[in-house]
């Protein structure tokens, strides 16, 4: 069982309740398929993915990235057994998508920088490192299934 | 990965645009290396304070940015322009390579914080090249 702090549960809770999931979704995902383009690997059905500015209008990529947040939410919501929540999860991305999990952590370094960029001097170390502490549960509990 | 011509250009700008804050740069970003990532304090011990914003997290913040802005400099040939560095590193400090993208995570997070918009995903990519490059050139020494 993952313990969480007042101010963790609280710091969560606020980010994501402010969050606009549509932009900061397209926005992540995009910088991801950008920053490691490795990672469009799984994407070769989403069509025009060949340069920055292709990746950042592509509306596919923009659906995914809704998609993506809205996966996130469920951990927001449950916070305090994300690794049941994410059972069903962590089987599609294993026998399904056969996502490689290092996957993870690069898209959740880009939503880092993303809600940073948005958050400004709100983003003291401390919020930094509740946010980090939340994705890393998230990360492993989408691992959990792997085999 | 090795750095493009395109990649050094975009580096090369972006640190003309913020080398004026590198020393705050540098202070934030190890102060919230020391507090997101706490196993990076056991390099530290012999330190009064680690918190964010304490003096000895400032003082060190500015010599590492110090280090990065030489690296622009040397950007065409980082492992020879660097190797005095990797030989501190190897053989004084030996620090495990794997902090150094720990710590260029969060230099990258304090760009993002301060500089939003002169950080697109492209130059994201180019900064995240050069911090992997150097991380290369500052371990070439360790063994």
């Amino acid at each position: 069982m993952v313990e969480w702090t007042e101010f963790e549960r609280t710091t969560i809770q606020d980010i994501f309740s402010k969050m606009n999931y549509d932009v900061v979704g397209q926005q992540s995902l995009a910088r991801c398929l950008i920053v490691y383009p490795w990672t469009q690997r799984y994407f070769g059905n989403f069509g025009n993915l060949y340069n920055a500015a292709a990746i950042m209008g592509n509306p596919m990529v923009a659906a995914h990235g809704r998609v993506v947040l809205h996966g996130l939410d469920k951990a927001v919501k449950n916070m305090d057994n994300i690794k049941a929540a994410y059972a069903e999860l962590s089987v599609l991305h294993s026998e399904k998508l056969h996502v490689d999990p290092d996957n993870f952590r690069l898209l959740g370094d880009c939503l880092t920088v993303v809600v940073a960029a948005q958050l400004g001097a709100a983003f003291t170390p401390e919020v930094q490192a509740a946010f980090q502490k939340f994705l890393a549960v998230v990360i492993s509990s989408l691992q959990r299934q792997y085999h | 990965m090795s750095l493009s011509d395109k990649d050094k250009a975009a580096v090369k700008a972006l640190w003309a645009k913020i080398s004026p804050k590198a020393d705050d740069i540098g202070a934030e970003a190890l102060g919230r290396m020391l507090t997101v990532y706490p196993q990076t304090k056991t390099y530290f011990a012999h330190w009064a304070d680690l918190s964010p914003g304490s003096g000895p997290v400032k003082k060190h913040g500015k010599v590492i940015m110090g280090a990065v802005g030489d690296a622009v400099s040397k950007i065409d040939d980082l492992v020879g322009g660097l190797a005095s560095l990797s030989e501190l590193h190897a053989s004084k400090l030996r620090v495990d390579p794997a902090n150094f993208k720990i710590l260029a995570h969060n230099v990258i997070v304090v760009i993002g914080m301060l500089f939003p918009g002169d950080f697109p995903p492209e130059v994201h990519m180019s900064v995240d090249k050069f911090f992997q490059n150097l991380a290369l050139a500052l371990s070439e020494k360790y063994r």
